[in-house]
Protein backbone atom coordinates (compact mmCIF):
# COMPACT_ATOMS: atom_id res chain seq x y z
CA UNK A 1 0.00 0.00 0.00
CA UNK A 2 1.32 3.47 -0.61
CA UNK A 3 0.60 7.10 0.61
CA UNK A 4 3.22 9.06 2.66
CA UNK A 5 4.49 8.25 6.02
CA UNK A 6 6.46 11.79 6.53
CA UNK A 7 5.66 14.86 4.80
CA UNK A 8 7.08 18.23 4.74
CA UNK A 9 4.80 20.54 3.17
CA UNK A 10 6.50 24.26 2.60
CA UNK A 11 8.81 23.99 5.37
CA UNK A 12 11.41 26.76 6.61
CA UNK A 13 13.89 26.84 9.20
CA UNK A 14 15.34 30.00 10.44
CA UNK A 15 17.57 30.37 13.31
CA UNK A 16 18.74 33.39 15.20
CA UNK A 17 22.00 34.65 14.07
CA UNK A 18 24.99 33.88 16.15
CA UNK A 19 25.63 37.51 15.63
CA UNK A 20 24.65 40.52 17.60
CA UNK A 21 21.32 42.64 15.46
CA UNK A 22 21.98 40.52 12.33
CA UNK A 23 19.32 38.92 10.60
CA UNK A 24 18.61 35.33 10.93
CA UNK A 25 19.91 32.75 9.21
CA UNK A 26 17.73 30.35 7.56
CA UNK A 27 18.67 26.56 7.63
CA UNK A 28 15.70 25.33 5.19
CA UNK A 29 13.74 27.65 2.71
CA UNK A 30 10.39 26.36 1.64
CA UNK A 31 11.04 22.39 1.44
CA UNK A 32 9.27 19.85 0.92
CA UNK A 33 9.08 16.43 0.72
CA UNK A 34 7.31 13.03 0.78
CA UNK A 35 8.42 10.31 2.41
CA UNK A 36 6.27 7.18 0.39
CA UNK A 37 5.21 4.23 2.37
CA UNK A 38 7.60 1.14 1.70
CA UNK A 39 10.56 3.28 -0.22
CA UNK A 40 13.72 3.86 0.83
CA UNK A 41 14.42 7.50 0.07
CA UNK A 42 17.70 9.17 0.07
CA UNK A 43 18.54 12.91 0.96
CA UNK A 44 22.11 14.29 -0.10
CA UNK A 45 23.88 17.08 0.50
CA UNK A 46 27.05 18.81 1.59
CA UNK A 47 27.92 20.36 5.14
CA UNK A 48 25.71 23.37 5.29
CA UNK A 49 23.24 21.92 3.32
CA UNK A 50 20.49 21.95 5.61
CA UNK A 51 20.67 17.80 5.98
CA UNK A 52 20.79 17.75 9.79
CA UNK A 53 17.87 20.02 10.11
CA UNK A 54 15.88 18.21 8.00
CA UNK A 55 16.39 15.00 10.08
CA UNK A 56 14.85 16.55 13.04
CA UNK A 57 12.34 18.37 11.63
CA UNK A 58 11.24 14.79 10.21
CA UNK A 59 11.62 13.58 13.86
CA UNK A 60 9.39 16.37 15.47
CA UNK A 61 12.76 17.42 17.67
CA UNK A 62 12.15 20.77 16.28
CA UNK A 63 9.25 22.68 14.78
CA UNK A 64 9.45 24.89 11.48
CA UNK A 65 9.70 28.32 11.20
CA UNK A 66 6.68 27.96 8.31
CA UNK A 67 5.56 25.10 6.74
CA UNK A 68 3.91 21.68 8.15
CA UNK A 69 5.19 18.23 9.08
CA UNK A 70 2.96 15.51 8.66
CA UNK A 71 3.11 11.63 9.92
CA UNK A 72 0.44 10.09 7.77
CA UNK A 73 -1.61 12.81 6.23
CA UNK A 74 -1.86 14.38 10.07
CA UNK A 75 -0.05 17.11 11.36
CA UNK A 76 2.93 16.53 13.95
CA UNK A 77 4.06 20.16 14.00
CA UNK A 78 3.17 22.42 16.77
CA UNK A 79 1.26 19.66 18.74
CA UNK A 80 2.18 18.63 22.29
CA UNK A 81 4.19 15.92 23.07
CA UNK A 82 1.40 13.81 24.72
CA UNK A 83 -0.23 13.64 21.49
CA UNK A 84 2.67 12.17 19.25
CA UNK A 85 3.15 8.89 21.61
CA UNK A 86 2.52 6.63 18.10
CA UNK A 87 4.39 9.04 16.27
CA UNK A 88 7.59 7.96 18.76
CA UNK A 89 7.36 4.58 18.28
CA UNK A 90 6.96 4.48 14.55
CA UNK A 91 10.11 6.84 12.82
CA UNK A 92 13.34 5.84 14.97
CA UNK A 93 16.56 6.98 14.31
CA UNK A 94 20.31 5.85 13.83
CA UNK A 95 23.02 8.39 14.30
CA UNK A 96 26.57 8.66 12.35
CA UNK A 97 28.93 8.08 15.43
CA UNK A 98 28.31 5.00 17.75
CA UNK A 99 30.97 5.99 19.55
CA UNK A 100 28.96 8.55 20.97
CA UNK A 101 25.20 7.45 20.52
CA UNK A 102 25.73 5.05 23.03
CA UNK A 103 26.36 4.97 26.72
CA UNK A 104 29.75 3.07 27.14
CA UNK A 105 29.36 1.85 30.55
CA UNK A 106 25.75 0.91 29.69
CA UNK A 107 24.68 -3.15 29.33
CA UNK A 108 23.45 -3.95 26.21
CA UNK A 109 20.20 -5.02 27.37
CA UNK A 110 19.62 -2.31 29.05
CA UNK A 111 20.58 -0.28 25.77
CA UNK A 112 17.96 -1.96 24.14
CA UNK A 113 15.10 -1.86 26.96
CA UNK A 114 15.22 1.52 27.35
CA UNK A 115 13.25 2.91 24.22
CA UNK A 116 10.32 -0.08 24.82
CA UNK A 117 10.66 1.47 28.70
CA UNK A 118 10.48 4.84 27.50
CA UNK A 119 7.65 4.26 24.89
CA UNK A 120 5.51 2.01 27.27
CA UNK A 121 6.28 -0.74 24.25
CA UNK A 122 4.61 -4.01 26.19
CA UNK A 123 7.11 -6.79 25.61
CA UNK A 124 8.61 -9.32 27.22
CA UNK A 125 11.80 -7.83 27.57
CA UNK A 126 14.29 -10.58 27.38
CA UNK A 127 12.73 -12.12 24.62
CA UNK A 128 12.10 -8.77 22.66
CA UNK A 129 16.07 -8.00 23.37
CA UNK A 130 16.96 -11.68 22.22
CA UNK A 131 15.34 -11.25 19.18
CA UNK A 132 16.51 -7.36 18.04
CA UNK A 133 20.36 -8.72 18.62
CA UNK A 134 19.39 -11.92 16.08
CA UNK A 135 18.09 -9.28 13.29
CA UNK A 136 21.36 -7.78 13.65
CA UNK A 137 23.06 -10.77 13.78
CA UNK A 138 24.70 -10.47 17.24
CA UNK A 139 24.67 -13.49 19.86
CA UNK A 140 22.39 -13.40 22.68
CA UNK A 141 25.29 -12.86 25.09
CA UNK A 142 26.05 -9.88 23.81
CA UNK A 143 22.75 -8.44 25.72
CA UNK A 144 25.31 -9.00 28.77
CA UNK A 145 28.44 -6.91 28.10
CA UNK A 146 28.90 -3.32 28.01
CA UNK A 147 28.47 -0.86 24.32
CA UNK A 148 32.32 -0.42 24.98
CA UNK A 149 33.74 -3.78 24.63
CA UNK A 150 32.47 -3.60 20.77
CA UNK A 151 33.93 -2.45 18.03
CA UNK A 152 32.37 0.84 15.67
CA UNK A 153 30.43 -1.76 13.40
CA UNK A 154 29.08 -4.10 15.81
CA UNK A 155 27.94 -1.29 18.00
CA UNK A 156 26.12 0.60 15.19
CA UNK A 157 24.16 -2.74 14.94
CA UNK A 158 23.38 -2.13 18.00
CA UNK A 159 22.34 1.22 17.45
CA UNK A 160 20.08 -0.47 14.58
CA UNK A 161 18.72 -2.89 17.13
CA UNK A 162 18.08 -0.25 19.40
CA UNK A 163 15.87 1.30 17.39
CA UNK A 164 13.91 -1.24 15.76
CA UNK A 165 13.09 -2.21 19.32
CA UNK A 166 9.49 -0.32 19.17
CA UNK A 167 8.90 -1.63 15.87
CA UNK A 168 8.92 1.36 13.66
CA UNK A 169 7.93 1.84 10.27
CA UNK A 170 9.85 4.61 9.44
CA UNK A 171 13.82 4.41 10.15
CA UNK A 172 15.72 7.89 9.80
CA UNK A 173 19.51 7.40 9.12
CA UNK A 174 21.96 10.00 9.51
CA UNK A 175 25.02 9.55 8.36
CA UNK A 176 24.60 5.96 9.49
CA UNK A 177 27.78 4.26 7.89
CA UNK A 178 30.19 7.45 7.69
CA UNK A 179 32.31 6.87 10.51
CA UNK A 180 32.57 3.15 9.80
CA UNK A 181 35.97 1.44 8.45
CA UNK A 182 35.12 0.43 4.54
CA UNK A 183 35.30 -3.40 4.90
CA UNK A 184 32.99 -3.27 7.94
CA UNK A 185 30.44 -0.28 6.16
CA UNK A 186 29.53 -3.26 3.76
CA UNK A 187 28.35 -5.31 6.28
CA UNK A 188 26.14 -2.58 7.79
CA UNK A 189 24.97 -1.75 4.13
CA UNK A 190 24.08 -5.36 3.50
CA UNK A 191 22.07 -5.71 7.24
CA UNK A 192 20.10 -2.25 6.45
CA UNK A 193 19.16 -4.06 3.03
CA UNK A 194 17.69 -7.09 4.65
CA UNK A 195 16.22 -5.39 7.43
CA UNK A 196 14.30 -2.71 5.04
CA UNK A 197 12.98 -6.04 3.24
CA UNK A 198 12.29 -7.92 6.44
CA UNK A 199 10.26 -5.08 8.69
CA UNK A 200 9.01 -3.86 5.60
CA UNK A 201 10.18 -0.34 6.86
CA UNK A 202 10.67 2.83 5.15
CA UNK A 203 14.36 4.16 5.07
CA UNK A 204 15.35 7.89 4.82
CA UNK A 205 18.64 7.99 4.42
CA UNK A 206 20.72 11.08 5.29
CA UNK A 207 24.19 11.28 3.72
CA UNK A 208 27.11 13.06 2.08
CA UNK A 209 27.57 10.31 0.21
CA UNK A 210 26.29 9.72 -3.26
CA UNK A 211 27.48 6.06 -3.55
CA UNK A 212 26.28 4.92 -0.64
CA UNK A 213 22.94 6.85 -1.58
CA UNK A 214 22.58 5.05 -5.11
CA UNK A 215 23.48 1.21 -3.33
CA UNK A 216 20.63 1.81 -0.90
CA UNK A 217 17.96 4.06 -2.43
CA UNK A 218 14.80 3.98 -4.53
CA UNK A 219 14.76 8.15 -4.41
CA UNK A 220 16.96 10.74 -3.73
CA UNK A 221 16.11 14.47 -3.37
CA UNK A 222 19.33 17.01 -3.48
CA UNK A 223 19.79 19.17 -0.72
CA UNK A 224 21.61 22.46 -1.40
CA UNK A 225 22.10 25.35 0.77
CA UNK A 226 18.52 24.85 2.64
CA UNK A 227 16.65 23.96 -0.23
CA UNK A 228 16.14 20.75 -2.60
CA UNK A 229 17.47 21.42 -5.69
CA UNK A 230 16.39 17.57 -7.56
CA UNK A 231 14.84 15.36 -6.77
CA UNK A 232 13.66 11.69 -8.40
CA UNK A 233 14.16 8.01 -8.46
CA UNK A 234 17.61 7.52 -8.17
CA UNK A 235 18.14 5.22 -11.37
CA UNK A 236 17.15 8.79 -13.32
CA UNK A 237 19.07 11.18 -11.07
CA UNK A 238 22.57 9.09 -10.94
CA UNK A 239 22.19 8.52 -14.70
CA UNK A 240 20.81 11.75 -15.90
CA UNK A 241 21.00 14.29 -13.65
CA UNK A 242 19.22 17.39 -14.27
CA UNK A 243 20.38 20.04 -12.07
CA UNK A 244 24.24 21.91 -12.54
CA UNK A 245 24.78 21.52 -8.68
CA UNK A 246 23.76 17.56 -8.71
CA UNK A 247 26.18 17.10 -12.25
CA UNK A 248 28.67 18.88 -10.06
CA UNK A 249 28.50 16.27 -7.07
CA UNK A 250 28.48 13.57 -9.49
CA UNK A 251 31.61 14.59 -11.29
CA UNK A 252 33.68 15.71 -7.99
CA UNK A 253 33.45 12.02 -6.33
CA UNK A 254 37.05 10.35 -7.19
CA UNK A 255 37.06 7.57 -9.13
CA UNK A 256 39.12 4.23 -8.80
CA UNK A 257 41.82 4.88 -11.53
CA UNK A 258 44.40 2.20 -12.77
CA UNK A 259 47.22 4.79 -12.72
CA UNK A 260 47.57 9.00 -13.19
CA UNK A 261 47.17 10.42 -16.61
CA UNK A 262 45.29 6.82 -17.76
CA UNK A 263 41.55 6.54 -17.81
CA UNK B 1 68.75 7.17 -5.18
CA UNK B 2 65.87 7.35 -3.02
CA UNK B 3 64.90 10.30 -1.34
CA UNK B 4 63.55 8.98 1.71
CA UNK B 5 64.03 5.29 2.37
CA UNK B 6 62.18 3.33 5.40
CA UNK B 7 64.09 0.38 6.32
CA UNK B 8 62.30 -2.16 9.03
CA UNK B 9 60.67 1.19 10.81
CA UNK B 10 58.85 -0.22 14.02
CA UNK B 11 56.27 2.37 16.58
CA UNK B 12 56.31 0.59 19.51
CA UNK B 13 54.38 2.29 22.53
CA UNK B 14 55.53 0.20 25.69
CA UNK B 15 56.35 -3.55 24.77
CA UNK B 16 53.76 -3.17 21.98
CA UNK B 17 54.27 -2.92 18.63
CA UNK B 18 52.36 -0.50 16.52
CA UNK B 19 53.91 -0.67 13.16
CA UNK B 20 55.93 -3.29 12.29
CA UNK B 21 59.08 -3.47 10.08
CA UNK B 22 58.27 -1.33 7.51
CA UNK B 23 60.53 -0.60 4.92
CA UNK B 24 59.91 1.23 1.62
CA UNK B 25 61.38 3.69 -0.94
CA UNK B 26 59.94 6.78 -2.00
CA UNK B 27 61.50 8.62 -4.96
CA UNK B 28 62.59 12.38 -5.33
CA UNK B 29 58.89 13.84 -7.14
CA UNK B 30 57.51 10.82 -6.53
CA UNK B 31 53.89 10.33 -5.25
CA UNK B 32 53.28 7.38 -2.49
CA UNK B 33 50.12 6.44 -1.26
CA UNK B 34 49.32 4.60 2.05
CA UNK B 35 46.48 2.87 1.99
CA UNK B 36 44.32 1.14 5.27
CA UNK B 37 41.94 1.13 8.00
CA UNK B 38 41.95 2.63 11.25
CA UNK B 39 44.73 1.03 13.02
CA UNK B 40 46.65 0.20 10.39
CA UNK B 41 49.61 2.14 11.13
CA UNK B 42 49.40 4.94 8.09
CA UNK B 43 49.47 7.75 10.62
CA UNK B 44 52.13 6.67 12.75
CA UNK B 45 54.70 5.83 9.92
CA UNK B 46 54.20 9.34 8.73
CA UNK B 47 54.77 10.87 12.60
CA UNK B 48 57.57 8.42 12.63
CA UNK B 49 59.23 9.46 9.03
CA UNK B 50 59.16 13.37 10.31
CA UNK B 51 60.10 12.46 13.84
CA UNK B 52 56.95 14.08 15.35
CA UNK B 53 56.04 10.57 17.20
CA UNK B 54 55.81 12.36 20.82
CA UNK B 55 57.33 10.88 24.40
CA UNK B 56 54.95 7.90 24.71
CA UNK B 57 56.29 6.16 21.51
CA UNK B 58 59.72 4.89 20.32
CA UNK B 59 60.77 4.61 16.79
CA UNK B 60 63.17 1.95 15.73
CA UNK B 61 64.86 0.77 12.64
CA UNK B 62 65.79 3.21 10.09
CA UNK B 63 64.25 6.40 8.31
CA UNK B 64 67.10 7.89 5.60
CA UNK B 65 65.81 11.32 4.37
CA UNK B 66 68.29 12.35 1.47
CA UNK B 67 71.30 10.17 3.07
CA UNK B 68 71.01 10.92 6.76
CA UNK B 69 69.50 8.85 8.81
CA UNK B 70 66.56 11.01 11.00
CA UNK B 71 66.22 8.47 14.10
CA UNK B 72 68.13 9.27 16.62
CA UNK B 73 68.88 12.57 15.03
CA UNK B 74 68.41 15.98 17.49
CA UNK B 75 64.90 17.20 17.77
CA UNK B 76 66.68 20.67 16.86
CA UNK B 77 67.74 19.09 13.35
CA UNK B 78 64.83 17.70 13.33
CA UNK B 79 62.77 20.62 13.49
CA UNK B 80 65.07 22.79 11.12
CA UNK B 81 64.38 19.81 8.40
CA UNK B 82 60.38 19.75 8.89
CA UNK B 83 59.91 23.75 7.66
CA UNK B 84 62.72 23.42 5.18
CA UNK B 85 62.86 20.17 3.73
CA UNK B 86 59.67 17.58 5.18
CA UNK B 87 56.36 19.30 5.19
CA UNK B 88 53.13 17.75 6.69
CA UNK B 89 49.08 18.61 5.74
CA UNK B 90 47.15 17.27 8.12
CA UNK B 91 43.51 16.32 8.21
CA UNK B 92 42.22 18.96 10.43
CA UNK B 93 43.99 22.09 9.60
CA UNK B 94 42.32 24.20 12.20
CA UNK B 95 44.63 22.38 15.09
CA UNK B 96 47.56 22.99 13.13
CA UNK B 97 47.14 26.89 12.41
CA UNK B 98 47.82 29.23 15.55
CA UNK B 99 43.99 30.49 15.94
CA UNK B 100 45.77 34.05 16.72
CA UNK B 101 47.95 34.91 14.30
CA UNK B 102 46.36 36.13 10.50
CA UNK B 103 47.16 33.63 8.31
CA UNK B 104 49.19 36.30 6.33
CA UNK B 105 51.40 36.18 9.38
CA UNK B 106 51.74 32.49 9.93
CA UNK B 107 52.90 31.71 6.32
CA UNK B 108 54.89 34.98 6.76
CA UNK B 109 57.06 33.61 10.14
CA UNK B 110 57.57 30.45 8.23
CA UNK B 111 59.20 31.90 5.05
CA UNK B 112 61.57 33.97 7.22
CA UNK B 113 62.61 31.38 9.46
CA UNK B 114 63.23 28.84 6.47
CA UNK B 115 64.09 30.91 3.88
CA UNK B 116 65.83 33.82 5.29
CA UNK B 117 63.74 36.36 4.16
CA UNK B 118 63.33 40.02 5.92
CA UNK B 119 59.94 40.98 7.62
CA UNK B 120 58.79 43.05 4.48
CA UNK B 121 59.63 40.71 1.67
CA UNK B 122 58.07 37.86 3.83
CA UNK B 123 54.30 39.89 3.56
CA UNK B 124 54.26 40.38 0.23
CA UNK B 125 55.54 36.60 -0.39
CA UNK B 126 53.40 35.01 1.68
CA UNK B 127 50.77 37.22 -0.11
CA UNK B 128 52.16 35.67 -3.31
CA UNK B 129 51.37 32.02 -1.44
CA UNK B 130 47.80 32.48 -1.04
CA UNK B 131 47.27 33.50 -4.61
CA UNK B 132 49.08 30.56 -5.62
CA UNK B 133 46.78 27.92 -3.22
CA UNK B 134 44.12 29.82 -5.12
CA UNK B 135 42.58 32.21 -2.99
CA UNK B 136 40.79 34.94 -5.45
CA UNK B 137 41.78 37.99 -3.16
CA UNK B 138 44.86 37.22 -1.08
CA UNK B 139 45.56 40.43 0.05
CA UNK B 140 42.02 40.37 2.06
CA UNK B 141 42.79 36.74 3.19
CA UNK B 142 46.61 37.48 4.55
CA UNK B 143 44.69 39.52 7.29
CA UNK B 144 42.06 37.06 8.52
CA UNK B 145 42.84 34.70 11.22
CA UNK B 146 41.93 30.90 11.08
CA UNK B 147 38.22 30.67 12.31
CA UNK B 148 37.10 33.43 9.66
CA UNK B 149 37.95 30.70 7.17
CA UNK B 150 35.53 27.57 5.58
CA UNK B 151 37.37 24.30 5.90
CA UNK B 152 38.69 23.83 2.21
CA UNK B 153 40.29 27.54 2.92
CA UNK B 154 42.04 26.56 5.87
CA UNK B 155 43.47 23.30 4.05
CA UNK B 156 44.32 25.90 1.77
CA UNK B 157 46.72 27.99 3.91
CA UNK B 158 48.06 24.79 4.96
CA UNK B 159 49.18 23.52 1.77
CA UNK B 160 50.50 27.22 1.31
CA UNK B 161 52.44 26.66 4.26
CA UNK B 162 53.92 23.39 3.02
CA UNK B 163 55.23 24.93 0.44
CA UNK B 164 56.40 28.02 1.94
CA UNK B 165 59.52 26.73 2.80
CA UNK B 166 60.57 24.39 -0.57
CA UNK B 167 60.37 21.01 0.90
CA UNK B 168 61.67 18.19 -1.14
CA UNK B 169 58.47 15.69 0.72
CA UNK B 170 54.92 16.78 1.92
CA UNK B 171 53.59 14.16 4.19
CA UNK B 172 50.05 14.73 3.43
CA UNK B 173 47.87 12.91 6.54
CA UNK B 174 43.59 12.37 5.15
CA UNK B 175 44.16 15.80 3.74
CA UNK B 176 40.50 16.33 2.28
CA UNK B 177 38.79 13.31 4.68
CA UNK B 178 37.11 16.22 6.57
CA UNK B 179 35.93 18.21 3.22
CA UNK B 180 33.01 18.08 0.80
CA UNK B 181 32.85 16.43 -2.44
CA UNK B 182 32.95 19.47 -3.95
CA UNK B 183 36.11 21.28 -1.78
CA UNK B 184 38.10 17.63 -1.91
CA UNK B 185 38.13 17.82 -5.69
CA UNK B 186 39.67 21.32 -6.10
CA UNK B 187 41.83 20.53 -2.98
CA UNK B 188 43.37 17.24 -4.75
CA UNK B 189 43.81 19.15 -7.74
CA UNK B 190 45.72 21.79 -6.34
CA UNK B 191 48.00 19.33 -4.64
CA UNK B 192 49.02 17.93 -7.92
CA UNK B 193 49.54 21.04 -9.16
CA UNK B 194 51.39 22.18 -6.28
CA UNK B 195 53.46 18.98 -6.47
CA UNK B 196 54.53 18.88 -9.66
CA UNK B 197 55.25 22.56 -10.15
CA UNK B 198 57.61 22.11 -6.51
CA UNK B 199 58.64 18.86 -8.19
CA UNK B 200 58.41 17.45 -4.37
CA UNK B 201 58.27 14.21 -3.44
CA UNK B 202 54.10 13.40 -1.59
CA UNK B 203 53.49 10.94 0.89
CA UNK B 204 49.52 10.71 0.60
CA UNK B 205 48.03 8.69 3.50
CA UNK B 206 44.45 8.28 2.84
CA UNK B 207 40.96 5.48 3.47
CA UNK B 208 39.72 6.16 0.16
CA UNK B 209 41.46 4.23 -2.71
CA UNK B 210 40.00 6.29 -5.03
CA UNK B 211 41.67 9.86 -3.56
CA UNK B 212 45.06 7.55 -3.77
CA UNK B 213 44.56 6.77 -7.23
CA UNK B 214 43.40 9.48 -8.55
CA UNK B 215 46.76 11.50 -7.39
CA UNK B 216 49.43 8.96 -6.70
CA UNK B 217 51.88 6.50 -8.72
CA UNK B 218 52.77 3.62 -6.19
CA UNK B 219 50.49 2.40 -3.48
CA UNK B 220 51.65 1.14 -0.04
CA UNK B 221 48.93 -1.30 1.90
CA UNK B 222 48.93 -1.22 5.29
CA UNK B 223 47.17 -3.31 7.76
CA UNK B 224 47.87 -3.73 11.56
CA UNK B 225 50.98 -2.17 11.39
CA UNK B 226 52.52 -3.66 8.39
CA UNK B 227 52.96 -2.87 4.94
CA UNK B 228 51.28 -6.04 3.48
CA UNK B 229 51.47 -5.01 -0.53
CA UNK B 230 53.37 -2.52 -2.59
CA UNK B 231 53.44 -1.61 -6.47
CA UNK B 232 52.01 0.65 -8.66
CA UNK B 233 49.08 1.95 -9.04
CA UNK B 234 48.32 0.37 -11.93
CA UNK B 235 49.27 -2.83 -9.90
CA UNK B 236 47.39 -2.43 -7.21
CA UNK B 237 44.16 -1.67 -9.02
CA UNK B 238 44.13 -3.77 -12.11
CA UNK B 239 45.85 -7.16 -10.14
CA UNK B 240 45.89 -6.91 -6.12
CA UNK B 241 47.93 -9.99 -4.63
CA UNK B 242 47.08 -9.75 -1.13
CA UNK B 243 43.38 -10.90 -0.04
CA UNK B 244 43.27 -7.89 2.19
CA UNK B 245 44.04 -5.33 -0.76
CA UNK B 246 41.88 -7.44 -2.99
CA UNK B 247 39.21 -7.70 -0.48
CA UNK B 248 39.47 -3.67 0.31
CA UNK B 249 39.73 -3.22 -3.72
CA UNK B 250 35.94 -5.37 -4.10
CA UNK B 251 34.28 -3.60 -1.60
CA UNK B 252 35.07 0.27 -2.66
CA UNK B 253 34.35 -0.81 -6.20
CA UNK B 254 30.74 -2.60 -5.61
CA UNK B 255 29.87 0.70 -3.53
CA UNK B 256 30.69 3.08 -6.31
CA UNK B 257 28.79 5.74 -7.70
CA UNK B 258 28.40 5.09 -11.49
CA UNK B 259 27.93 1.26 -10.29
CA UNK B 260 24.62 0.32 -10.46
CA UNK B 261 24.50 -2.26 -7.48
CA UNK B 262 21.00 -1.79 -5.84
CA UNK B 263 19.68 -5.03 -4.54
CA UNK B 264 22.99 -6.81 -4.65
CA UNK B 265 24.69 -8.08 -1.45
CA UNK B 266 28.07 -6.19 -1.53
CA UNK B 267 31.74 -7.60 -1.40
CA UNK B 268 32.30 -7.59 2.67
CA UNK B 269 34.80 -8.74 5.05
CA UNK B 270 34.23 -10.48 7.62
CA UNK B 271 34.66 -9.55 10.98
CA UNK B 272 35.91 -5.73 11.91
CA UNK B 273 39.04 -4.21 12.57
CA UNK B 274 40.89 -4.83 16.04
CA UNK B 275 41.72 -2.15 17.83
CA UNK B 276 45.77 -2.00 18.60
CA UNK B 277 47.24 -4.82 20.13
CA UNK B 278 44.37 -7.05 19.27
CA UNK B 279 45.79 -7.69 15.83
CA UNK B 280 46.89 -11.73 15.68
CA UNK B 281 50.27 -12.70 15.44
CA UNK B 282 51.89 -13.48 12.36
CA UNK B 283 49.84 -12.24 9.19
CA UNK B 284 47.27 -9.59 11.21
CA UNK B 285 44.92 -10.05 8.60
CA UNK B 286 44.96 -13.94 8.85
CA UNK B 287 41.86 -14.29 10.78
CA UNK B 288 39.71 -12.37 8.87
CA UNK B 289 41.08 -14.23 5.81
CA UNK B 290 39.30 -17.21 3.48
CA UNK B 291 42.98 -18.00 1.75
CA UNK B 292 44.88 -18.84 5.94
CA UNK B 293 46.16 -21.67 6.64
CA UNK B 294 48.82 -22.72 9.48
CA UNK B 295 51.46 -20.91 7.63
CA UNK B 296 50.16 -17.43 8.08
CA UNK B 297 51.27 -17.87 11.96
CA UNK B 298 54.23 -16.32 10.55
CA UNK B 299 54.56 -13.15 8.92
CA UNK B 300 56.17 -13.74 5.34
CA UNK B 301 58.91 -12.06 4.01
CA UNK B 302 58.10 -9.57 1.11
CA UNK B 303 58.97 -10.22 -2.56
CA UNK B 304 61.83 -8.23 -3.84
CA UNK B 305 60.30 -6.45 -6.90
CA UNK B 306 58.60 -3.49 -7.68
CA UNK B 307 55.22 -5.29 -7.02
CA UNK B 308 55.62 -6.77 -3.60
CA UNK B 309 52.84 -9.01 -1.41
CA UNK B 310 53.59 -10.52 2.36
CA UNK B 311 51.33 -13.30 1.91
CA UNK B 312 51.86 -16.89 1.95
CA UNK B 313 48.97 -17.58 -0.75
CA UNK B 314 48.89 -14.70 -2.30
CA UNK B 315 46.35 -13.86 -5.70
CA UNK B 316 47.63 -14.99 -8.98
CA UNK B 317 49.38 -11.80 -10.77
CA UNK B 318 48.00 -12.84 -13.90
CA UNK B 319 44.46 -12.50 -12.81
CA UNK B 320 42.44 -9.24 -12.94
CA UNK B 321 41.20 -7.84 -9.99
CA UNK B 322 42.26 -10.69 -7.77
CA UNK B 323 39.98 -13.74 -9.08
CA UNK B 324 41.16 -16.72 -8.56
Amino acid sequence: MSGSELQLVGVSKTYPSPGWGRDEVAALTDVSLDVVRGQSLGIVGESGSGKSTLARLLLALEQPSAGRVLFRDEQISGRAERDLRLFRRSVQIVFQDPMSSLDPRMKIHDILAEPLRALGVEVDEAERVRSLLESVELPPSAAKRCAFQFSGGQRQRIAIARALGPSPSVLIADEAVSALDVSVRAQILNLLSSLVTDFDLTLVFISHDMAVIRHLCDAVAVLYRGSIVETGLTSDVFRSPREAYTQELLAAIPRIRAGRGRD
Amino acid sequence: MALLKLQSLSVAHGDLDLVSDVSFDVHAGERVGIIGESGSGKSLTALAIAGLLGEELRSRGSVHFDGEELIGASERHLSRLRGDRIAMIFQEPMTALTPTKRVGVQIGETLRIHRGVGRRASQIAAVELLGRVEFSDPQRYARMYPHELSGGQRQRVMIALAIAGDPDLILADEPTTALDVTVQRKILELLDRLVREENCALVLIAHDLAVVSTICDRVVTMYGGRVVETGSVADIIDHPRHPYTAALLATSSAIAVDVESRGTVLPSIPGSVPSAGHFPGGCPFRDRCSSATSACLEFPLMESGSHRVACWHPLDENSERGSR
